[in-house]
């Protein structure tokens, strides 16, 4: 888990300095002008790429609709105003925001579905987990389970074969990496669903 | 012994916590036994130079000659931390942090590293403070992007760049026109791009379908990842926030993974068209910034209290950047949400807000360099006589608000007490469908809330061309009259169908708000009433201005509104009916006027909006004293208690710790709300603990109690904490400890002290008294007892221990008589008088 929060952390940064240092693309300026109805001629909306110190409605609007001697009262009724945004901080967010979310349902696909079924192929079918699917992850443990209590350990984890390394690891009694982070998501676990509890089932938080 | 106080707070701030360093940690305690053994995996943090330095000085100067010679004094993890759903305690807290700055300013003096150490701790609040400002700052804008994004993707897509929403799709495309402001070539709509028409009944279907597909698909994701990994980051955040902010701790309730998935979802949410809005949950993304940022600093992660305080700020800067108003947000934390509030606080959350409100700024999420979308920019002038309407907008927002949160309340209350609580996500599917099929066919409900108050703030001129501006053209209209704005004209066609439609939305927002408030998604309230009171706002301000362009001859427009004139500003209306409503439904007052104001821009609207507000304020109070996050809370401590009545509380001395299966019976926050008021004539000795006839206080001595007489007291009583009196026959106060930090540091002195056996004494004073010689060692357990506690006597009227409470944030008092003690009064108690008092069912506070 510590990478998910490694890549937002990291992707923060970037976005702040990405946002910063963002060169002026040349498409992210305008000069918008709207020029209501005047006489017979419709109302029509201008836009140039002009810099700032341009941007009035002798420079954008054109061709000007009316003869010479109208152009000032024309003119007049325009609102010309000169607006910037930064294309790559769009893009780098919505990208970033759509990488996230994907990282996120894929994680969750992972936790629902794929984790049960490899554990059942691991293990056989002694090891009981019970998957219910209410769009949750819900681990059961079942009675005997629960008497052990040490089963618990062998439930939750992050990769595949990790379970093995897992009852290796115990059995030399050595702490090691896989065995932290290991035991920092089965503790994250614990706590979802002691928040799926009080929130979902006993409404505490939240009216 | 001159000075208890501070030698106890100066054990304690020697103290560090491993489990207290990360609020994603739940500290899983089942009953008595303790686990907080090193062999944990979680390294107990600040055994750096921190807590060696500190030690040292405390030798060198000679302060505590007795204190460290014990091994068992040394600091152990977890004496001095709270439970989830605990209160802490303010003043021990705040005795800690004291002690802390003296000590550390005391060493400034010796060293040169030392002096460093102490102006980078100075100045750690203000970089601190910079840090939640830039963060929060940078997601609101990210947050802002996407679900512009988002939402304009269920119309359509953009096809030179996928990640442009409609409006910067069109950035520089030439083909539009002054009818249809957003249509260009680029921005394909779903019927087109499927179809291949977009005219016709049958793109109109395509289009319609795609819509509902959409939302339903966005608030689907919403309410799964929520459910599936941080079912703390559903609803607005704000009332927790406040009970957090009194002292409470909910665990997780501001860690990393509520905020990435509160960050994700509420967008989702948004963008799925439920009638819900940002900003309040844009609060909770900041205190979560904060929160996690705090571990950053020593000074922050290890003190509840401090920790509170950049808390407090996060929240001004949370309503900065949901409405780009800084002062706003400040006054906003100070009003609403923030439970203790010094002035330095209150500079530093402003200095937090503004940057917040920078870094938003620099980010241009819109592209019109304002911070919201619906900045509105009018000058138009107001006369006194419109005082009158804007009084009606007040009150028809204090009804709207009392209405609110009744309906409200009954929905959640059917919500928790049938079976449709059992089904979230199906509940917020359906509700999404609802909204999408009846929202599609009404212009003014399919756009986002923020977009619909963006166009009803907007005030007519010659510029606009949207239906609500479709007013007949004046025939004699003079040429030479240059600028834009327009005087009153009669209403046109195009206005006419707006106003319907515009009813009709108003109708459908205040029914699907009231069912959409409390599920379990990311949902915050402002933006719904907003829209609510501005499209009232708007339909009352085009029935004035009509009415003045009619009967301008009337008395009451004589003078003022001559045929031909500007004097009536719909969108003006729009604005003081958005407020008026928000004011209802929030209670808010000072800080909603300069918000409003900050968004407008204009000092001359404050009148109107103060009216507003302060009649609404009114309304809503006559029916109903507390507002939605008040309510909120309220609701909680009554909910769900019938079955466990029979259940055997904890009900006497201080019932704070919670038992094995404790989150269980939570049924609400301890909140002990500073706005109201307590005038009764009760005194201590009515509300403290044991009442007549119950059983004697359960005490420790300061000595001659052994190890097994100690954990017998403990184990058989559910009580947080005990106090150490002298002897059980003069009951003379010595002091007072916590049972968790009692049963830590027995648990531990048994694994790792040479024999400490059942039959130790537990020794309390200073100087161990003389041993039998045989006997095994005394367990020494000075350095855990708080030897200054607060203590009233028994004839202290009830209202300044109320007060005490209040100001200090304290946890519990013990009660004497002629210097001896006599009973305890908690914070429980006290709730659970004033619900007496006010005739409320005091069972129903079942918090614990």
């Amino acid at each position: 888990m510590k990478s998910v929060f490694a890549v937002e952390a990291l992707s923060l940064t970037c976005f702040v300095l990405l946002n910063l240092v963002a060169a002026k693309n040349s498409e992210d300026i305008r000069c918008k002008c709207i020029c209501p109805p005047y006489r017979d001629v419709e109302g029509q909306i201008y836009k140039q790429n002009v810099s700032l110190k341009d941007c009035n409605c002798l420079h954008v609007v054109e061709p000007m609709p009316v003869d010479g001697k109208d152009v000032e009262a024309y003119c007049l009724r325009c609102e010309c105003k000169y607006e910037e945004r930064s294309s790559g901080t769009i893009k780098v967010t919505i990208i970033m925001y759509l990488s996230i979310l994907g990282l996120l349902l894929l994680y969750m696909v992972y936790l629902t579905l794929l984790e049960p079924m490899l554990k059942r192929r691991l293990f056989g079918h002694s090891q009981l987990i019970q998957n219910d699917d209410e769009g949750g992850v819900r681990v059961h443990f079942n009675v005997t389970e629960l008497q052990l209590g040490q089963c618990r350990h062998y439930i939750t984890d992050q990769q595949p074969f990790a379970n093995a390394h897992n009852v290796l690891s115990r059995s030399h009694s050595r702490p090691n990496m896989l065995n932290k982070v290991e035991h920092a998501q089965q503790r994250w676990r614990r706590q979802v669903q002691e928040q799926r509890k009080s929130v979902f089932d006993r409404h505490v938080v939240l009216s | 012994m001159e000075n208890p106080g501070y030698r106890t707070g100066s054990f304690d701030s020697l103290h560090h916590s491993s489990e207290d360093d990360d609020d994603d940690e739940m500290v899983d305690i089942a009953g008595a036994t303790l686990d907080f053994s090193t062999t944990d995996d979680v390294p107990p943090l600040g055994t750096g130079s921190y807590e060696e330095s500190s030690s040292r000085a405390a030798g060198m100067n000679g302060a505590g000659p007795s204190k460290l010679m014990d091994p068992l004094e040394d600091p152990l993890p977890g004496v001095g931390t709270y439970e989830d759903f605990n209160t802490i305690d303010w003043v021990r807290e705040k005795s800690k942090d004291r002690d802390r700055h003296r000590e550390i300013t005391k060493k400034s003096r010796q060293s040169t590293v030392a002096l460093l150490h102490s102006v980078s701790d100075a100045f750690s609040g203000w970089l601190l403070m910079l840090l939640v400002g830039l963060m929060s700052g940078a997601l609101a804008g990210g947050i802002d992007i996407a679900a512009h994004w988002l939402t304009d993707l269920k119309g359509g897509v953009c096809l030179i760049g996928f990640w442009f929403n409609h409006e910067h799709c069109c950035w520089t495309s030439n083909e539009t026109t002054f009818q249809e402001r957003d249509r260009c070539p680029q921005w394909q709509s779903w019927a087109e791009l499927i179809t291949g028409t977009s005219e016709g009944p049958f793109a109109y279907i395509m289009n319609y379908l795609m819509y509902i597909v959409w939302a339903l698909l966005f608030a689907l994701l919403a309410v799964t990842l929520v459910r599936a990994f941080a079912p703390y980051a559903c609803g607005s955040g704000i009332p927790e926030i406040k009970t957090i902010l009194s002292g409470f701790i909910i665990r997780g309730y501001l860690g990393k993974w509520t905020l990435i998935i509160k960050t994700i979802t509420l967008v989702l949410a948004v963008s799925s068209g439920l009638s819900l809005g940002k900003e309040g949950p844009l609060v909770h993304v900041a205190c979560c910034c904060a929160n996690i940022l705090c571990h950053l600093f020593t000074k922050y992660r290890k003190n509840e209290a401090k920790r509170r305080e950049v808390l407090s700020a996060a929240a001004a800067v949370g309503v900065s950047v949901a409405f780009g108003a800084p002062i706003g947000g400040v006054l906003f934390s100070l009003e609403e949400v923030s439970y203790y509030f010094p002035l330095k606080t209150l500079w530093r959350s402003f200095f937090a807000a503004l940057v917040a409100a920078f870094t938003l700024r620099s980010i241009n999420p819109f592209g019109n360099s304002r911070l919201v979308l619906f900045y509105v920019e009018f000058h138009a002038p107001w006369h006194l006589v419109e005082l009158a309407p804007f009084i009606l907008l007040g009150i028809f927002g204090g009804l709207w608000g009392a209405l609110f949160i009744k309906a409200n309340i009954a929905w959640c209350r059917i919500r928790k007490s049938t079976r449709l609580g059992h089904y979230p996500v199906i509940e917020v599917l359906v509700v999404a469908a609802v909204t999408a099929l009846i929202a599609y066919p009404n212009s003014y409900t399919r756009m986002s809330g923020a977009e619909l108050i963006s166009e009803l703030f907007n005030d007519c001129s010659l510029l606009d061309s949207s239906q609500l501006c479709g007013y007949k053209q004046p025939v004699n209209v003079s040429e030479t009259g240059a600028g834009n704005s327009l005087a009153d004209r009669p209403a046109g066609e195009g206005l006419y169908t707006a106003l319907w439609q515009l009813a009709l939305a108003l109708i459908f927002k205040m029914m699907i708000t009231v069912i959409t408030f409390g599920m379990k998604v990311p949902s915050g309230l402002f933006i719904p009433s907003m829209a609510v009171g501005a499209i009232a706002g708007r339909l009352l301000g085009v029935g004035m201005e009509q009415l003045a362009y009619y009967n301008h001859d009337w008395l009451i427009f004589k003078g003022w509104c001559t045929p031909g004139a500007d004097c009536i500003t719909p969108g003006l209306y729009a604005m003081v009916g958005a407020a008026a409503c928000l004011g209802g439904v929030t209670r808010m007052t000072v800080s909603l006027v300069v918000i409003m104001f900050e968004l407008t821009g204009g000092l001359e609207y404050i009148v109107p909006l103060m009216a507003a507000t302060m009649t609404s304020k009114w309304v809503a109070d006559a029916f109903g004293r507390e507002g939605i996050y008040e309510v909120s809370q309220v609701s909680r401590r009554e909910k769900k208690q019938k079955p466990r009545r029979s259940e055997p509380r904890p009900d006497a001395q201080t019932p704070m710790l919670l038992p094995p299966q404790a989150h269980i019976r939570l049924n609400g926050y301890p909140f002990l709300e500073p706005k109201e008021e307590f005038d009764h004539s009760s005194l201590a000795v009515d509300v403290m603990r044991p009442r007549r006839g119950d059983p004697a206080l359960a005490v420790l001595t300061q000595d001659g109690m052994t190890v097994g007489e100690v954990e017998t007291v403990v184990e058989s009583t559910h009580y947080s904490g005990f106090p150490v009196v002298v002897s059980q026959e003069s009951q003379r106060l010595v002091g007072f400890v916590l049972r968790r930090d009692l049963l830590i540091s027995i648990d531990n002195a048994r694994k790792r002290q040479e024999g400490i056996v059942s039959a130790s004494q537990v020794v309390f004073t200073e100087h161990t008294p003389p041993q039998p010689p045989e006997g095994p060692p005394p367990l020494r357990l000075r350095g855990i007892m708080d030897l200054s506690p607060f203590t009233v006597t028994d004839h202290t009227p009830m209202d300044i221990t109320v007060d005490i409470f209040r100001k200090l944030g304290l946890r519990q008092c013990l009660v004497t008589h002629n210097g001896r003690l006599l009973g305890i009064i908690t914070k429980k108690d006290i709730l659970k008088h004033m619900a007496q008092i006010s005739n409320r069912d005091p069972d129903s506070i079942l918090f614990n």
